[in-house]
């Protein structure tokens, strides 16, 4: 039993801590307020190595581990959501399944701009008919020649209409159900493929969140992601890591509202003293403090095993489902103790819950994760 | 090209608080971290790197093992070898000793065209060690650079005045002291860092392994001694004057008078 960092994974968080506070705080309400992806900083964390964490050097990643990429999002989140979850989504949902199940060929095409942050992943699965329930995808691929033909329409993603690279789940064999789910690389552009509507959000609102229509989409054979009538199976591996990711963001979006609240109640005076003296407030403080910890834990535990090649679907659901309602309960509190202040955007917390409430909802929902878990748990 | 960085672990002196009784730094819990100023010149270094592939960039530090860590960073940001300077027999240096040390390991290191340096460290604010390095080695230096360029076979740099700058041309070898005016320090590299632990070292080098006498440097070999730690105490706050050149006079006069000046 270990519980330190390395000296990698320690000097990682030193730096995307400066970078956050350099480049990535100062924006954080602005892009919140004008519901702008911040570009400028994807392109900077490109360069930096934050684009291409897990992925090898060979392919034009950083090669650091997962624990350092858990880190990287957390370090972000702290201050930002929204670049937490454009790292996230990008990594853990285009470079991962591509670098899983692609072929040398699609690494090559594909992945090396990705992970070198010359260009920008999403993840296309929920459709309006397949939320939780993702094996009733409606979106049809059908083989002519030496192309698929996409149709159909997905809705709610990460990262729509900024990235180039997606990986898309259509059914290619109606008749077998969720053995007839296929996943393809479509690339931004391709004739037949185009952005939707732009969801207006309640939180991270920086962040990209788009329909993705596709009305006879030609993509050529070649990009079909895996074997035919593997979809699912990938879809859901990647989940499992994507979890990892948002558990890391909601981890962040908590400790950042705590930073703030802990600073904020030093200063702050009521009945002549700074209201940090009162034991009410200190001890809301220490249970907030102590969530923030636990969920820390599981979500490096998660991560150090995916990286040890352990299995870690169940522990990165519990990872995801306890720092995403950390997150909420967090910021909740860090409103209540900023008082009136609290609510106005004269603070970051408010920007703060509304960013948490998602990390209960996307990448699979509080209820999904406790399904992971129990199913994996009662057997 | 060949180019030597040196750079020096400093205590945050944001986070840095004086015993009052001692006079002394109280070090304890406070972060290290790579002199800013030291940062500029790195980031100089390595900008000529981005431009030429075959600049090499060799980072230099006298300290104690921990700052291996500080030299971690350094190659993470982008440099291509890093050597310690760490013996007992080096501590206690002024800056005299100290930079008696670095210019031997200079000349052990070789071949060398330029050697940047931060203009002053923030723990000392001497701004002594590159000036006395460039005297050592007897090759030409410029201070308090805020710009640099390379045309052709000369160096150009703007060297920082309180009132404007000095456009100085330069040959190589020459040792530059940057200001923080230069340019913008890049951040480490994901990438880079985990190069540093797995790709590249650290060497250490001790007093055995440099052309120097153990009484030419650490405490022995140094002069200064420090007395007393302390912040001076803010000036009051200025008086602007106002009104025509002949009242601002009269006000003037009268206020030296009754402080007892004239």
């Amino acid at each position: 039993m270990n519980f330190t960092l390395s000296k990698e994974q320690e000097m990682v968080r030193k730096m995307v801590r400066e970078f956050t506070l350099r480049e990535v705080a100062g924006i954080a309400a602005e892009i919140d307020e004008t519901e702008r992806f911040p570009k400028e900083n994807v392109e900077k964390m490109g360069r930096y190595g934050m684009m291409g964490m897990i992925v090898p050097k060979v392919y034009g990643g950083a090669e650091a581990d997962e624990v350092a990429y858990a880190i990287t999002v957390e370090e972000l989140s702290r201050a930002c959501g929204t670049t937490g979850v454009i790292c996230s989504a990008h990594t853990s949902l285009a470079c991962w399944p591509i670098l899983k199940y692609g072929t040398e060929e699609q690494k090559q095409k594909f992945l090396i701009p990705l992970a070198k942050g010359e260009k920008i992943g999403a993840f296309g699965l929920t459709e309006p008919n397949a939320g939780t329930d993702a094996a009733g995808q409606q979106t049809t691929a059908v083989a002519e020649g030496e192309e698929w033909v996409l149709n159909g329409t997905k809705i709610f993603i990460t990262n729509g209409g900024e990235a180039d690279t997606y990986v898309i789940f259509a059914m290619t064999d109606k008749s077998k159900g969720v053995k007839g789910i296929s996943a393809f690389i479509v690339e931004k552009g391709t004739p037949g493929f185009s952005i939707g509507k732009k969801e207006k959000k309640m939180g991270i609102r920086g962040s990209a969140t788009t329909e993705l229509i596709f009305e006879n989409c030609r993509i050529p054979k070649e990009n079909l992601l895996g074997q035919a009538g593997k979809g699912f199976g990938i879809a859901m591996g990647t989940l499992d890591g994507g979890r990892i990711g948002i558990a890391a963001q909601a981890l962040g979006i908590a400790q950042g509202a705590l930073d703030e609240t802990i600073k904020y109640i030093q200063q702050r005076e009521q009945f002549g003293r700074p209201i940090g003296k009162f034991q009410a407030l200190q001890f809301e403080i220490a249970d907030m403090e102590t969530r923030v910890n636990a969920a820390r834990w599981l979500v490096y535990n998660a991560a150090w095993r995916k990286s040890k090649g352990l299995s870690y679907g169940k522990e990165a659901a519990m990872a995801k489902l306890f720092a995403s309602e950390t997150a909420m309960y967090v910021t909740t509190k860090a409103v209540q103790l900023h008082g009136g202040y609290g609510y106005t955007q004269d603070y970051p917390v408010e920007r703060m819950m509304r960013d948490a409430k998602i990390t209960e909802i996307y990448e699979g929902t509080s209820e999904v994760q406790r399904m992971v878990i129990s199913a994996a748990t009662i057997k | 090209m060949k180019i030597i960085v040196c750079v020096k672990q400093v205590p945050d002196t944001n986070e840095v608080k004086i015993d009052p009784v001692k006079g002394t730094l109280i070090r304890e819990g406070v972060p290290s971290i790579l002199n800013p100023d030291d940062k500029n010149a790195l980031e100089e270094a390595l900008a000529l790197k981005d431009k030429n592939p075959e600049v090499h960039v060799t980072v230099v530090t006298m300290g104690p093992p921990q700052a291996d860590e500080m030299l971690r960073e350094c190659l993470a940001m982008g440099a291509d070898e890093a050597i310690l300077l760490s013996d007992r027999a080096f501590a206690g240096a002024d800056t005299w000793a100290t930079s008696n040390t670095l210019a031997a390991a200079v000349r052990k290191i070789g071949h060398y065209d330029i050697i940047f340096a931060g203009r002053q460290a923030i723990d000392g604010d001497t701004a002594q060690v590159g000036p006395q390095l460039a005297e050592r080695l007897g090759i030409p230096q410029v201070t308090y650079v805020q710009q640099f360029e390379i045309q052709g076979e000369d160096i150009l740099v703007q060297r920082a005045l309180e009132d404007g700058y000095e456009l100085i041309k330069v040959k190589a070898p020459v040792l530059l002291t940057a200001i923080k005016e230069l340019n913008h320090p890049r951040y480490m590299s994901v990438g880079g860092i985990y190069d540093a632990f797995r790709e590249k070292e650290v060497k250490v080098w001790t007093l055995a392994d440099l052309d120097v006498q153990k009484q030419e440097v650490g405490l022995d070999a140094s002069p200064t001694q420090v007395k007393r730690s302390f912040t001076p105490e803010p000036k009051g706050k200025g008086i602007m004057l106002k009104g025509s050149t002949k009242e601002m006079v009269e006000q003037l006069v009268g206020s030296l008078k009754q402080k007892h000046v004239i």
